[in-house]
């Protein structure tokens, strides 16, 4: 790496969003230092650089904060040399932009109401509906992003990509914790080999957390948001 | 003026909603000449649910037949498509590029604040136009917090010139801007100032001189109709709950 780089990254391992930057970084070929924060207890580093939301990812840069996720992932593609994150073409650009924002809004939210933010069963019911649905779109947009090749970056690793496959692990938790497949490899069957392929990135494999551990860590959440509940009178 | 170089421009949207003027402020920003279609949000066109399969919505721009949409992606596709003409909306240097999306994405997420009943707006099923006392309290406090981030951010984007794009207008200027006409709607309804010259007063001259641009003045929506457009929706939305409670 170029001698004036100074690169750290605040996160935690299990966040999708500080998982994206590790990618980011990876597919740019940059080391960093990375320091995992405890958001019940957060650094002062954190906090300076994050006045604004105090939340993680964080990446700072020669002493200079950037953040939020997808911000960070466009500034690591723009301030520093190798393949590129983003493709050239404008319109192509716009059509990642677009479906990274799908995900995040569409996807990630299912999931988490499935997991955490589903109060009742019909509320983690819907959850499941929409995450099949959010899948069963992003089955074409993979067919159109990807126009034959194996990412939707094309033949290699973009946006979407990296948004989408940082939550890969919290996906099959998801299978696991509820003992259904939302994964089908006949409904799906672009996005179940993309699935597959990205998995077995070197960049995937530093990234990802192992599926175990982000159930465990699930389950202890819930537990917690369980007793709150249960000791929380009635507003 | 014909589309000539650019190519066809073509922009589907709704006359109030702010989300498709922010796309309008941007074109007449750029100089790019281009087609309007006002759509019937109730009564979608083919050419709209064609183009925006994902979520039918406005604004969606259709470039030489090829459809982009959400606000904040149609403006930076409007800054890189048409580089060559007019001024660019985002800054050069890839921090300030950083900053510029960092609080382009603060506004997109605060925008229920500064929008008077967007839930409405965005005509959702589950909306009421009724708020308790705590609720409306909870609002202004949280509108109150966010106008005065923005104060802060706008001082350290501006640099001492008028704008958050700093001499000329720009990204993040568009992202607030296409919302002032509905800050003035509230505004004008509970009789406050969002953006006040006593405690945000860099916020306050912003107002001033955004709307007073020769590429704004004109494209904005007279905050009058908006009012009354506002008024006919909660009154329906009113309608809708006292018929769906009986």
């Amino acid at each position: 790496m170029a001698g004036g780089d100074d690169l750290k990254l605040l996160g935690t391992w299990a966040s999708p969003f500080a998982i994206r930057v590790k990618l980011a970084l990876a597919v740019k070929g940059l080391s960093y230092e990375y320091a995992e924060e405890d958001l019940a207890s957060k650094s002062e580093l954190l906090l300076t650089s994050n006045p604004v939301h105090k939340k993680i990812p964080v990446l700072i840069h020669n002493g200079m904060p950037v953040c939020e996720s997808n911000v960070i992932v466009e500034y690591i593609d723009e301030a520093f040399a190798g393949p590129s994150i983003l493709s050239d073409d404008p319109y192509e650009r716009a059509t990642a932009r677009f479906w990274a924002a799908y995900v995040d809004d569409k996807l990630l939210a299912s999931w988490a109401t499935i997991l955490f933010r589903g109060k009742t069963e019909e509320e983690k019911s819907e959850g499941k509906k929409a995450l099949l649905a959010a899948l069963d779109t992003l089955e074409g947009a993979l067919a159109k992003c990807s126009d034959g090749k194996g990412f939707f970056g094309g033949d290699s690793v973009g946006l979407v990509d990296m948004v989408l496959g940082s939550q890969l692990s919290w996906l099959k938790a998801t299978e696991v914790i509820t003992g259904e497949e939302f994964f089908d490899g006949e409904k799906t069957p672009l996005l179940s080999a993309w699935m597959a392929r990205f998995s077995e990135l070197d960049a995937a494999k530093a990234a990802l957390p192992d599926v175990d551990s982000v159930v465990e860590f699930a389950k202890m959440r819930q537990a917690r948001m369980a007793a709150a509940a249960a000791t929380t009178p009635n507003s | 003026m014909a589309g000539g170089g650019n190519g066809e421009v073509k922009l589907l949207g709704m006359w109030a909603s702010p989300f498709v003027l922010r796309v309008r402020l941007a074109l007449s920003l750029k100089g790019v000449s281009y087609e309007y279609v006002e759509e019937d949000l109730k009564s979608k066109s083919e050419l709209l649910l064609k183009s925006n399969p994902v979520h039918a919505k406005v604004p969606v721009l259709i470039h030489n037949g090829e459809p982009v949409c959400e606000s904040s992606v149609i403006l930076q596709y409007i800054d890189e498509a048409f580089a060559g003409i007019g001024p660019s909306l985002l800054p050069a240097d890839p921090h300030d590029r950083a900053v510029a999306r960092f609080w382009a994405a603060y506004i997109d997420d605060k925008v229920f604040l500064f929008v008077h009943n967007l839930q409405l707006l965005k005509a959702s099923s589950q909306a009421s136009s009724g708020k308790t006392e705590e609720e409306k309290a909870e609002g202004a406090k949280q509108a109150a917090a966010a106008v005065e981030t923005l104060e802060g951010a706008l001082k350290e984007c501006s640099k001492g010139k008028p704008f958050f794009g700093g001499d000329s207008a720009g990204y993040v200027d568009l992202m607030l801007g296409g919302l002032l006409p509905w800050v003035h709607v509230g505004d004008a309804m509970k009789g406050v100032k969002t953006f006040d010259p006593a405690t945000t007063p860099l916020l306050a001259a912003w107002a001033d001189s955004f709307g007073a641009l020769d590429a704004v003045e004109p494209v904005m929506p007279e905050v009058g109709k908006l009012v009354e457009f506002a008024m006919a929706m909660m009154s329906h939305a009113a309608a809708a709950a006292a018929t769906a409670t009986n």
